[in-house]
């Protein structure tokens, strides 16, 4: 066993149990750690925000004469109006300029991504183009699931009949789906969690052999 | 008129110039872009101050009732010392701003998201109960993804592993994919709403 020498180290394995002693119930000691994280986060993103978004997108353009930037830093300062009743509705234009400016630049690049990107995926090559059997029955899986999930996002008529019967097929693919996403959440989780014990029994207890 | 012509008309002018310029392939345009995404960024950063003024009123206030006044205070304390230090000194590699960041949030974000293995491990056990069809194939996907990217899965058949991948490259893929079109098709008819001032529930009461 070869203890940690290094203070930061210590920090975090104890604040690391104060996290871990909420398996056992909530406890002054979490609570602790829990505020403690809040402030950090808190400070840590204020000032990169400051320093990657304020100060390079909008200070520094005005501080070179580029005056078309007072616009953004009027419109950022009128967020500060909800503090000021009367003037509270000022805080909508910012809001407005970021909802106008962000739909307009998704419609065109949610529709490369989500759509056209997928469909070219999606669909079917000549035959000769897969390497193998199996990627042919693949594809066509691929392609046949993807329909039939639609059909189950097709609300525009009744689920009965053919559109019925391909919509429950929809509903496994995505049960599929889903517990594919919620098996790999769960490794992930579980590796952050062997993560952390690495941390706790290697790098400050030292009772692994790396 | 200020207060909902005004940011319908600049949701409307933002919305149809960043769209229509998306389209025309010419340095003029793609200054523009440039230029706008540089205001939205500054516009966002702009956000998170009054976000980080609500934390510090909320604890302040808990602070003057005298509710919570350690644990308000330790909050507090850490946002003002994190921000002098980001703001005032030094974010550089080297600097304490990183090795708080490195050696205090890190590892307590790490561990608070570790903890959810075993909250999910609970869950899973009260929710998974092969009642039906759909419940089944749910189980199944997840027991399969789970096991077989671990070397348990490798012991139980040399071919587990390949299975739980093609799992999650065909079936997982086309399920994926049905969704991403359904969301996209849905983002683009609400961005369409939100620019023609159809959709205004975002202007509040």
């Amino acid at each position: 066993m070869h203890l940690s020498t290094d203070p930061w180290v210590w920090v975090a394995a104890i604040l690391s149990l104060f996290i871990f002693s909420f398996l056992y119930k909530d406890n002054p000691l979490y609570k602790f750690a829990e505020h403690l994280l809040v402030g950090i986060s808190a400070g840590y993103y204020l000032a990169l925000y400051w320093h990657n978004g304020m100060y390079p997108n909008i200070i520094a353009h005005v501080k070179d004469g580029n005056l078309w930037y007072l616009f953004p830093l009027f419109l950022g300062l009128l967020y500060f109006a909800i503090f000021v009743p009367k003037y509270a509705y000022l805080i909508r234009w910012p809001i407005a300029f970021l909802l106008g400016a962000g739909s307009g630049i998704a419609i065109p690049a949610t529709f490369q991504a989500s759509i056209y990107k997928q469909l070219e995926g999606t669909l079917l090559n000549p035959l000769n183009t897969y390497p193998s059997a199996l990627a042919v029955f693949n594809a066509l899986l691929i392609f046949f699931g993807v329909l039939l999930v639609l059909t189950y996002f097709f609300f525009s008529k009744e689920h009965k009949g053919v559109l019925g019967a391909t919509s429950r097929v929809g509903i496994w693919i995505l049960m599929i789906g889903f517990g594919a996403s919620f098996g790999y959440t769960v490794m992930a989780r579980v590796s952050l969690l062997i993560g952390r014990l690495h941390f706790l029994l290697g790098t400050w207890l030292g009772l692994l052999r790396f | 008129m200020a207060a909902r012509t005004i940011p319908l008309a600049i949701v409307f002018f933002f919305g149809v110039l960043m769209t229509v310029q998306f389209y025309i392939p010419h340095p003029v345009s793609q200054r523009l872009y440039e230029m706008v995404l540089d205001w939205m960024n500054g516009v966002s950063a702009a956000a998170i101050i009054l976000a980080v003024g609500s934390l510090v009123k909320h604890h302040w206030r808990k602070i003057s009732r005298r509710e919570n006044v350690v644990y308000s205070g330790v909050t507090l304390l850490a946002f003002f010392f994190m921000a002098f230090l980001g703001l005032f000194v030094s974010i550089a590699e080297d600097s304490l701003f990183q090795t708080l960041f490195a050696n205090v949030q890190v590892p307590l974000q790490a561990t608070m998201f570790s903890l959810l293995a075993f909250y999910m491990a609970s869950a899973a056990y009260r929710a998974f109960r092969a009642r039906n069809l759909e419940a089944t194939l749910l189980l199944l996907a997840a027991f399969v993804l789970m096991i077989g990217i671990i070397p348990i899965g490798y012991l139980i058949h040399p071919k587990f592993a390949d299975f739980a991948q093609w799992v999650l490259n065909v079936p997982n893929m086309a399920a994926k994919r049905g969704i991403m079109i359904g969301v996209g098709l849905g983002a683009i008819a609400t961005s369409v709403k939100i620019i023609l001032g159809i959709e205004r529930n975002w202007l509040g009461g």
